[in-house]
């Protein structure tokens, strides 16, 4: 197994340590539900090292990254960021990432741990051609989240930026207690918050300052019921290879009056499914637990969960077009009564 | 990890406590600790027949769901309907007001095939 470079930090301050996309990382440190509340509430901090990190330069960076993401990369300015996707040639997608524009011929792509050798060898596969430079630097980067209400007024103590002047999808270089950063207003929470690109050998001073100045260590398990909550998809659920983007919430990002790979076979499908938020009346919805119209079966949970904001199980489902309510979600063979929910759960900022 | 010596335990982490005729069930420390926030629980049905080591009732965490396994033969006579609205009593106090059913055993006798104190903490021991 993978080690961040926090994984002392991680169990000097108790994590409980797990494997996730080959990384030892923390699921919780003390509760689940409390380091999502310090996150809704307050500020909390995740080490995300393990997501992948590619650059990508060149005269024709742009050129490429139009043809090879679903998004509008032409909209970003330097020290812009936008969510995007790498669709592939049946239409579904290799990955859901960031795109960070760092200066007029230099980007750089944050994409799922779980899918970096397949998501460069796309890449790879689509530069060919395009004067570009495509360089995985994922090893040689840290990552931090600082998410919540009190982020911003937390690091503004640690950094030499004004982070009055920086709005949602900022990315900047900065200074974080002496250590050369590359911030951005970005995250995965549904909250205010930054994402701290390191040095590795910077992670851990970083870290501690953070914590130092009152931000609450938070594991994958609050990552993951904080992103639920926010209505946000997961690579390998909401999203895969065969998912097309335009039969799910997230049909904004793809840009269908530009030209980009898969764009004819994506257009070309017709949607059977789609994807709905259910809260339930009783229990916690898992992964797989079918999904049902009255009796008939209609789908399935993609992601389940607990909401500590509800207190209540909440689920993201894929059921056929056209199924309606009432529904249902079987919980161990029993059906439970599933309410309808906008996306997202919870209200947020 | 506390182990209190006046009750009887399973490999599956439930403890048994006899009182009178019938016998308390929850779930060890130690299984609250591995679950995390407890913030649902699925009670048997009063008057249930169960077999020794048949689920009976599911506790689930904001992480995972857990079944618990009847420590002996018997009918359920009682459950602790407190946790329909405070689950996370499992969580404070798992050896207590955190008890989950009731079952009055076919025998009491069947009580002396579980692990005491001492057996639990060698399981534990041999699971870290």
């Amino acid at each position: 197994m993978k080690k961040t470079p926090l994984y002392e930090a991680h169990l000097r301050h108790g994590g409980r340590m797990v494997e996730f996309a080959g990384y030892a990382l923390p699921v919780q440190y003390t509760s689940i539900r409390e380091e999502h509340l310090s996150v809704r509430r307050g500020a909390g901090l995740f080490d995300v090292s393990h997501m992948g990190e590619f650059l990508i330069r060149g005269p024709e960076a742009l050129a490429f990254l139009q043809w090879a993401t679903a998004n509008d990369a032409a909209k970003l300015k330097v020290g812009r960021a936008q969510y995007s996707m790498l669709p592939n040639a049946r239409g579904g997608v290799v990955d859901d990432i960031y795109l960070y524009r760092l200066a007029e011929e230099e980007y750089l792509m944050v994409v799922n741990a779980a899918n970096i050798a397949k998501d460069l060898a796309h890449l790879q596969g689509l530069a060919r051609g395009f004067q570009v430079e495509l360089a995985d630097v994922s090893e040689a980067t840290a990552l931090l989240a600082l998410q919540g209400p009190k982020a911003a007024e937390l690091l503004q103590g640690l950094t030499d930026t004004d982070l009055a002047t920086k709005r949602k999808n900022d990315v900047w270089q900065a200074k974080v207690v002496g250590k050369p950063a590359r911030l951005a207003r970005t995250g995965y929470t549904g909250e205010d918050g930054f994402e701290l690109f390191l040095a590795p050998e910077d992670a851990e001073a970083v870290f501690a300052a953070l914590v130092e100045a009152g931000a609450t260590p938070c594991g994958l398990g609050a990552r993951d019921t904080l992103r639920l909550e926010a209505g946000f998809p997961l690579y390998g659920h909401e999203l895969t290879d065969a998912t097309n983007p335009l039969c799910t919430p997230w049909a904004w990002v793809v840009k269908r009056e530009k030209p980009f790979f898969g764009k004819e076979a994506m257009l070309a499908s017709t949607c059977r499914e789609r994807l709905i938020g259910l809260v339930l009346e009783a229990g916690i919805p898992r992964e797989g637990y079918p999904v049902r119209s009255g009796e008939e079966r209609v789908g399935r949970v993609t992601s389940g969960g607990y909401s500590p904001l509800l207190e209540k199980g909440i689920a993201l489902a894929y059921v056929e077009e056209g199924a309606s309510e009432p529904f249902y979600v079987e919980v161990r063979g029993k059906p439970v009564g599933a309410s309808l929910s906008p996306l997202p759960f919870v209200p947020l900022k | 990890m506390d182990i209190p010596k006046d009750r009887f335990y399973t490999k599956t982490h439930e403890w048994a406590l006899p009182e009178g005729d019938t016998v308390l069930v929850g779930i060890t420390d130690y299984a609250q600790d591995a679950l995390g926030d407890v913030v649902y629980v699925e009670l048997p049905e009063v008057g249930r027949k169960v077999e020794k080591g048949e689920a009976v009732a599911v506790v689930e965490s904001v992480k995972t769901a857990s079944d618990i396994y009847a420590p002996v033969a018997g009918e359920v006579v009682e459950v602790n309907a407190a946790l329909e609205k405070t689950p996370e009593l499992i969580n404070q106090d798992p050896y207590g007001e955190g008890w989950i059913f009731r079952i009055r055993p076919a025998q009491m006798g069947d009580l002396d095939d579980l692990l005491d104190a001492a057996g639990y903490q060698e399981v534990l021991e041999s699971e870290a």
